[in-house]
């Protein structure tokens, strides 16, 4: 079965009623199995799971602690092109806003990975806008080459693309992924993207189960949350990550959350998130899915993910600019703004002194070639 | 003395620890030293050969004999690779072959560790393989040039203990080369089990690095361990499921 024909499945199931349904007292024998299906973990969505928050905090802390301990992996976003074609309305680089436009060339693109790798990061995620006439396949295919040789893995989180052009990123040096899909929801998904490439809600659906196939050694699936019902899509992302960790089980697979920020334009969540649910969606795809990777992006507060930190992540970012040449190249406006703006060693020793380890090299291309 | 002995390298302690997943790691040396370990392994993926500053080979005291592991190979090709780089990089022959495909239950692929046991002992490695206990693939592993097998006792890093007890017994008794008990080994009682049982060394990680006190879980470990050893060494009395009777049936023939 697709992941397609899963979502579909539970077209005639009722999420609202089911969750309405959930009693604290069924909350607690979830808590307790050592295996969650996949009602349990729509369970532990539900507002009755709000009365056990602090129960399944600590069964996902726990279960933290066993499969990753108290590394957490560092990483920095670097931006290299903002043109967009898209008409997201919840996005700063949406086509129609009038904002400064940039385009890294490569050698801006190394001085900026100079710059990055010189703070001591090792791991890096590159973002771009979805214009394939801007930021080509050929473009990004030399980004990466050259990125390789900055640090010890490159992440990519771009338009989708097809299996062939995952390869020929991967074969350049790119292993991991990172892909929202917004929201899980069709018609609000449909709403949202009416014209263009990204209309295609499928070809977004299925991208991070092209790239396995292609070769990708990990997968980063999501929802932006705030514009949708949060509870159907953190549900639904769960079961993404799921289903990419049944089908390809060499591929880690992790989750992340990201939440609408504040931004150009005057788009405001139709659903906004607050903490509680926040740490609710959270804590229940740990206890769902205890060894898939949780990152918790700048758009949340230092506070905020230093607290979170126990309850499931395994890699944040530092040192962040979510602008295009942010990292002292150029510069142009932010997609989103950035509510954690510590740099490198302040997260680090922040880090330590709550009792985690910042890891700052976790994987190298030189091992697999 | 009891030794353990690994290829051509002789050890006193049976415990043998990681290095991942702890808080800090300067808390290493201590726990090292708590343990009296003698190896310790070591996520090539976590070494940053670029930046040897930041090396997590730093807080390993010298005079220890590092053992390497090949943890994210998916397949014999990685492995071998992530050997050669080892090598290559000073951290010398010995490697442990971690060949992984499944993220959930990060369960070994042993066809995969049978072909790339049988590469690097050709280059002259020593090559200690993880594995899941089945006679078949150990035989195979030991016939390949492996230096010791080291059979699963549950799945990485999910403390349950050796449930695999009756499988790592028969290669125990099978197979001609140190077995050690590796993952899955959450509590002292576990590691004093599995050494009872014959095993040669245990070796864990996350019991002592997710523990509240790393330090003090390290002695708790070493005195399991040499517990375990000094039972079986002594040889364990035999248990019985009933009471002996004291009027035996066969008593008859001694009047």
């Amino acid at each position: 079965m697709s992941f397609a024909e899963i979502i579909d499945s539970y077209c005639s199931f009722d999420i609202e009623g089911y969750c309405a349904s959930v009693t604290p007292a069924a909350i607690d024998r979830i808590i307790d199995r050592s295996t969650l299906s996949e009602r349990d973990f729509l369970a532990l969505l539900s507002d009755a799971a709000d009365e056990r928050l602090e129960a399944t905090a600590q069964k996902a802390a726990a279960l933290t602690r066993l499969h990753f301990g108290s590394a957490i992996v560092l990483f920095t976003p670097m931006y290299i092109s903002n043109y967009c074609d898209n008409i997201c309305p919840y996005c700063s680089f949406a086509h129609h806003h009038d904002i400064t436009r940039s385009h890294l060339s490569l050698p801006e693109i190394e001085q900026e990975a100079k710059r990055i790798s010189a703070g001591g990061i090792r791991h890096i995620l590159v973002l771009t806008g979805e214009s394939p006439s801007k930021a080509s396949v050929g473009y990004l295919e030399e980004a990466v080459r050259l990125l390789r040789n900055h640090f010890s893995s490159v992440a990519i989180e771009i338009y989708p693309l097809s299996q062939a052009d995952y390869a020929r990123l991967i074969a350049a040096g790119a292993d991991m992924l990172t892909l929202y899909q917004e929201t899980y929801d069709k018609p609000r998904y449909a709403r949202l993207h009416p014209s263009g490439a990204k209309a295609d809600y499928r070809f977004r659906l299925d991208a991070q189960e092209r790239s396995c196939r292609a070769g990708m050694r990990a997968v980063t699936v999501g929802a932006l949350y705030g514009l949708h019902d949060w509870r159907s899509d953190a549900f639904f992302a769960g079961l993404h990550a799921a289903y990419l960790q049944r089908r390809f089980p060499a591929v880690e697979i992790a989750a992340s959350f990201p939440r609408l920020r504040p931004l150009a334009g005057d788009f405001s969540p139709s659903s906004p998130v607050g903490d509680r649910q926040f740490v609710r969606m959270m804590t229940a795809l740990r206890c769902f899915l205890p060894t898939v990777g949780i990152t918790i992006s700048t758009r949340e507060s230092a506070k905020f993910r230093m607290s979170l930190l126990p309850l499931g992540v395994t890699r944040i970012s530092a040192g962040v600019s979510t602008s295009v040449g942010g990292h002292g190249s150029a510069g142009s406006t932010a997609q989103f703004e950035i509510a954690d703006t510590r740099d490198v060693p302040s997260v680090k020793a922040d880090l330590l002194a709550a009792g985690f380890q910042p890891v700052m090299h976790d994987w190298s291309r030189a091992l697999t070639g | 003395m009891d030794e353990l002995i690994i290829g051509t390298t002789a050890v006193r302690s049976r415990l043998i620890t990681g290095s991942g997943k702890y808080r800090d790691d300067r808390l290493i040396p201590a726990v090292l030293a708590a343990a009296e370990c003698d190896i310790i392994t070591v996520a090539l993926r976590r070494i940053d050969f670029d930046r040897p500053a930041e090396s997590i080979l730093n807080h390993i005291p010298k005079g220890k004999v590092l053992l390497p592991n090949t943890s994210g190979a998916r397949n014999a090709e990685e492995a071998i690779r992530s050997a050669h780089l080892s090598r290559a990089m000073g951290c010398g022959d010995w490697i442990k072959i971690e060949v992984i495909n499944d993220q959930k239950y990060l369960l070994p692929d042993n066809s995969e560790t049978i072909k790339a046991t049988e590469a690097l002992a050709k280059e002259g490695f020593v090559v200690l393989p993880y594995m899941y206990p089945d006679l078949i693939a150990a035989r195979r592993m030991a016939d390949a040039g492996a230096a010791a097998i080291m059979p699963l006792g549950a799945p990485i890093g999910t403390n349950r203990g050796v449930l695999t007890k009756d499988f790592i017994s028969i290669l125990i008794d099978e197979i001609r080369l140190p077995v050690i008990v590796d993952a899955g080994i959450g509590r002292p009682s576990h590691a004093a089990a599995a050494m009872e049982m014959g095993a040669a060394a245990v070796l864990l990680n996350t019991a002592i690095a997710a523990s509240d006190d790393p330090v003090a879980m390290a002695r708790a470990f070493k005195l399991a361990v040499e517990a375990g050893r000094t039972a079986y060494l002594a040889g364990c009395a035999p248990t019985s499921n009933e009471a002996r009777a004291s009027s035996p049936l066969t008593g008859f023939l001694d009047t």
